[in-house]
């Protein structure tokens, strides 16, 4: 008999059912059995979750694992573990690794280190360019054809409109994904943050919000033009969220990211060059923040993504212009939004669990993870405690403790993570 | 007073008032025959030089000298940083060598900010990136002061490359503090677009604004900002913002003509008029030893100038 596990009297939320009560889930084996009051759980390992929620495990489109390359910064089973940590049961994990993921090699050397490590779905991404340097195209086809969904140059743009429109195009053969990180290059070169009164006043060259908001309204014209289908990754600047609306309701094959803490920061928050607030694209203007909150509630932009991205202790902690931007997050995001954005109301607990499970899955094409929490559905869960504090500070289960949230009290702890019936976190701590 | 000179922003009017009072005090030993006072006897200063100033470095050295402290001199060539050493490990370093104040210059902003976090002493900003340099600030108050009386109304002009000048940001922080009606000269592609959030007002064309000033404060032409194509050529810049006789002649009798140093002459400013009675460039650099030996008094050490110890 498989092994049983019921988790009593949790509020189930869901957005793909739009279950929102308290309810019993009970699962089996990798599966989960059934959903509803006073389920049979008769030889189960009982759990009581009253006054906890349960939710479809959390998705990440937008993490950065670091190996192959960079395994002092985070490996793969680092960057699991803080995944499932965070709740997440599937992380994409970027492809500007070293080498880089522009061929099936190296993405079958993430999945396998993945597989072994057991903690977490990892989906990687493949290049769109060759070595990421925005000239040719990478081997879309070959890593399509084993599984890979989505493409990204991420860390910086393609830069020659010619390239990425034959890459959406050619993509349409696969009905995979191209995912752009949107940034003028020659507008945001040598920018440290947000061009603006802050950065005047710190003596930081500064990144414009035009030069996102350029890049986003090409990619977008490209996307119309070929019918390909295009992911704007953490967007950060409200005019990209009004080309984004422009562009859905024109109909062009068009999602879209925010990060939390683009959701939570803002530019003001550097004036102490604190280099974990040094990320890319730059933490911007108030209004540029609100702008991302409506979009988010309004569900113009679909997901939450973190940007999970480790770096070094003697990196990071250099002056600020030579420290590298990037901050983690997957120890932090669900907490961030249920304090930031959550609790105060801005965003319906339904809809942030959409945008950080169902609607990231949806993109990523995985239908074993978001959800539905229905029997014979994958258990791809996560456990939270909505009302715990905690203070973020380390150690972290990551490797790197690069954290824009660094001694910040956030509102929501995780417990519980189950990846296809199994508790990879269990009261809040791995388990082997 | 904070433990650290970081910004000028750090730094209250008042306080501002009390280092010029005590630099005031201090200007008095340079004109000794033996130019010291033991006021800071047995402790350390560093003068940590990411960037080469020769100027900023020997005041700053003569100031702590002046006051009886142990100065070290960390240049960043020929040393472990050139090796590659982290700011970090120097830091730890020179906090084990029990530095009580470090005086940084570096080309990155900010980076006086990233070494308190290491260091138990005093930081004093000598000039960070294109942030800013306050202690010229406080020299160029100073000298103001001394010349002119007051603060309060005086019409002052900053004209250049506002923009890439950190001590265009301290000088005009400083000022409208102290109640100055500052007004930034160049052209809108090196004036921050925010700049009026300072405080100040900003204008494009130097020839309306000269007749109206009690100070006119050339900065420096980076020449190597040329290539970024924020103007057409230094030949244009020079004839649209340079400080000609022409335009010395437009401004009011007794306005005077500042330059932090070091000057291109016949860029920015004319050879000759850097030489006219009203430009000031020589008292400023006199007076940048008398600020900086304030600064290193108060921030380290004592309550007022009585207690310095003013033996001859």
């Amino acid at each position: 008999m498989p092994e049983r596990t019921a988790f009593i009297g949790a509020r189930v939320v869901d957005p793909v059912s739009g279950r929102d009560e308290v309810a019993d889930v009970l699962v089996e084996g990798s599966v989960v059995a059934d959903v509803g009051r006073d389920v049979s759980a008769a030889g189960a390992t009982r759990l009581d979750c009253h006054g906890l929620v349960l939710a479809p495990g959390l998705v990440d489109l937008h993490a950065h694992l670091r190996e192959p390359g960079r395994e002092d910064a985070e490996t793969v089973e680092t960057g699991s573990r803080a995944a499932a940590a965070g709740g997440f049961t599937a992380v994409a994990a970027m492809a500007n690794t070293d080498p880089v993921a522009d061929t099936p090699a190296v993405v079958e050397e993430v999945r396998s280190l993945a597989a072994r490590a057991g903690i977490c779905d990892v989906f990687p991404v493949g290049a769109i360019t060759r070595g990421l340097a925005g000239e040719e195209m990478a081997a879309i086809g070959e890593m399509a054809a084993i599984g890979v969904r989505l493409f990204s140059d991420d860390g910086h743009c393609v830069p020659a409109a010619r390239v990425l429109r034959n890459a959406l195009q050619y993509a349409k053969a696969f009905d995979v994904v191209i995912a752009e990180h949107c940034e003028d290059p020659s507008l945001a070169e040598g920018g440290q943050m947000h061009e603006g009164y802050h950065s005047y006043t710190l003596g930081l060259p500064g990144k414009p919000a035009e030069s996102e908001e350029i890049i986003v309204f090409r990619d977008l014209a490209l996307a119309r033009l070929t019918g390909g289908r295009l992911h704007l990754q953490h967007l950060s600047a409200g005019g990209s969220v009004e080309l984004l609306r422009w562009a859905k309701a024109a109909g062009v094959r068009v999602t879209a990211e925010v990060t939390p803490h683009h959701l939570v920061f803002l530019d003001e928050d550097l004036v102490t060059y604190d280099t974990n607030f040094k990320v890319n694209p730059p933490l911007r203007s108030p209004g540029d923040r609100e702008a991302l909150r409506a979009a988010l509630a309004d569900g113009t932009i679909d997901a939450i993504a973190t940007d999970h991205a480790p770096h070094a202790v003697e990196d990071k902690e250099a002056e600020f212009d030579q420290a590298p931007p990037g901050t983690i997050g997957l120890e932090t995001a669900l907490a961030a939004v249920l304090t930031h954005l959550v609790e105060p109301g801005l965003l319906s607990l339904s809809r942030a669990i959409e945008a950080l499970s169902t609607a990231p899955a949806r993109i990523l094409g995985s239908s074993e993870h978001g959800g539905p929490i229905e029997p014979g559905r994958p258990a791809n869960l996560v456990v939270f405690d909505p009302s715990a504090d905690w203070i973020v500070e380390p150690p972290f289960v990551s490797r790197s403790r690069n954290s824009a949230f660094l001694g910040r009290t956030l509102r929501g702890k995780v417990l519980h993570t189950v990846l296809r019936g199994r508790l990879v976190v269990a009261d809040g701590k791995a388990q082997r | 007073m904070n433990k650290h000179l970081l910004s000028i922003n750090d730094v209250s009017a008042e306080d501002i008032v009390r280092i010029l009072d005590v630099a005031e005090s201090f200007r008095e030993v340079g004109t000794r025959v033996i130019k010291k006072v033991p006021a800071l006897r047995g402790r350390t200063v560093v003068n940590l030089f990411y960037e080469n100033s020769t100027r900023t470095r020997i005041s700053f050295e003569l100031a702590a000298k002046r006051l009886s402290a142990d100065v070290i001199n960390f240049t960043t060539s020929g040393t472990s940083v050139a090796k590659g050493e982290s700011l970090k490990d120097t830091a730890l370093t020179l906090q084990a060598m029990g530095a009580d104040a470090i005086v940084i210059r570096h080309s990155s902003s900010g980076a006086p900010y990233t070494l308190t976090r290491w260091v138990r002493g005093s930081v004093l900003n000598a000039g960070d990136g294109t942030h800013e340099h306050p202690t010229q600030a406080l020299l160029d108050l100073y000298t103001i002061r001394e010349k002119l009386g007051r603060f309060e109304g005086l019409r002052v002009a900053i004209c250049g490359d506002v923009l890439h000048s950190r001590v265009a940001r301290s000088l005009s922080f400083a000022l409208v503090k102290m109640g100055a009606d500052v007004t930034l000269v160049g052209p809108p592609t090196l004036i921050p677009p925010d700049a009026p959030a300072w405080g100040v007002q900003v204008s494009f064309d130097m020839d309306e604004v000269l007749p109206k000033l009690d100070v006119c404060y050339m900065l420096r032409v980076q020449r190597e900002r040329q290539r970024q194509q924020y103007v057409p050529s230094v030949r244009e810049y020079a004839r649209l913002f340079g400080l000609t006789r022409e335009r010395v002649a437009m401004l009011p009798e007794g306005a005077l003509i500042m330059h932090p140093g070091p000057m291109n002459r016949g860029v920015e400013i004319d050879s000759d008029v850097a030489d006219l009675p009203q430009a000031v460039m020589e008292e400023q650099v006199t007076n940048g030893i008398a600020i900086r030996m304030s600064l290193l008094y108060l921030l380290l050490g004592g309550g007022g100038p009585e207690e310095a110890g003013h033996d001859a």
